[in-house]
């Protein structure tokens, strides 16, 4: 079970996630950040407090929307994961290619 | 330790993987860390027979036998849909990946880098791959 809230904030767009992602549900975070680009956001944050697991599906929508995001200068952050959750993007190395920070407001000072 | 069950091949029954697998696993003293990889990794596996193995025809199964020696944990998954040895696939580079904007590829990247031993066998149309996890008892 996986949901997402979207909030605006000061030019900023918050998608809080809570719950697992993984492959029968994917495609809802796809959807979502799809159409945050697609209202125009440039800067989203992704809330991943509430976020108890992700799989490679989940991983695999972040990792695809990267290269389009440094073209286009859109920032992606990604905030207060978990320590368990925090390790499978170590595992990956995706802590090396995409902004993680400990919390919101580590994120919004970067 | 012997445990079992028995998977449709639905990306829906993924869930329910994971309550199994959480149960079972929480009998070992492991940190929810290793617990969380050691979930991850047999579902990457499971989601990869069902989605592409099996095109989530929910009529097909697939089976998950975890069992405890000494010194080590084996997760054994066996189905008879299309073999994939996940030994023969070379893992892309990630920046190839972000490159291509692909979304797959990453699970069995995962696999590889949690497990310590992958074994793959095909026999007589049943496909048997054993993972393979290390820890001190």
């Amino acid at each position: 079970m996986l949901t997402i809230e979207t909030q605006e904030e000061n030019g900023h767009t918050i998608l809080r996630l809570t719950g697992e992602v993984d492959a029968s549900n994917s495609v809802i975070l796809d959807e979502a950040i799809t159409k945050v680009v697609a209202d125009g956001s440039s800067s989203i944050l992704v809330d991943g407090a509430g976020l108890e697991y992700i799989s490679s599906a989940g991983l695999g929508v972040f990792m695809s929307y990267l290269e389009d995001f440094q073209e286009k200068e859109i920032d992606l952050k990604i905030y207060s994961l978990s320590e368990r959750v925090y390790e499978v993007f170590k595992i990956l190395g995706l802590d090396q290619l995409m902004h993680i920070y400990p919390n919101k407001k580590t994120a919004l000072e970067s | 330790m012997k445990h079992q069950m028995k998977i449709s091949c639905q990306t829906a029954a993924l869930s329910e993987l994971r309550v199994f697998l959480k149960k079972t696993l929480g009998e070992l003293r492991l940190s929810d860390v290793d617990q969380l990889q050691l979930i991850l990794a047999v579902e990457e596996v499971c989601a990869n027979l069902i989605i592409h193995s099996h095109k989530c025809n929910a009529l097909d199964y697939i089976q998950l036998d975890i069992k405890q020696n000494p010194g080590k944990l084996i997760f054994e998954i066996t189905d008879e849909g299309k073999a994939f040895n996940m030994l023969d696939y070379e893992v892309p580079d990630l920046n190839k990946v972000k490159g291509d904007k692909r979304k797959g590829g990453l699970g069995i990247i995962l696999v590889k880098k949690i497990m310590d031993e992958i074994e793959f066998d095909s026999t007589r149309g049943t496909n048997t791959c054993r993972l393979i996890k290390w820890f001190q008892s």
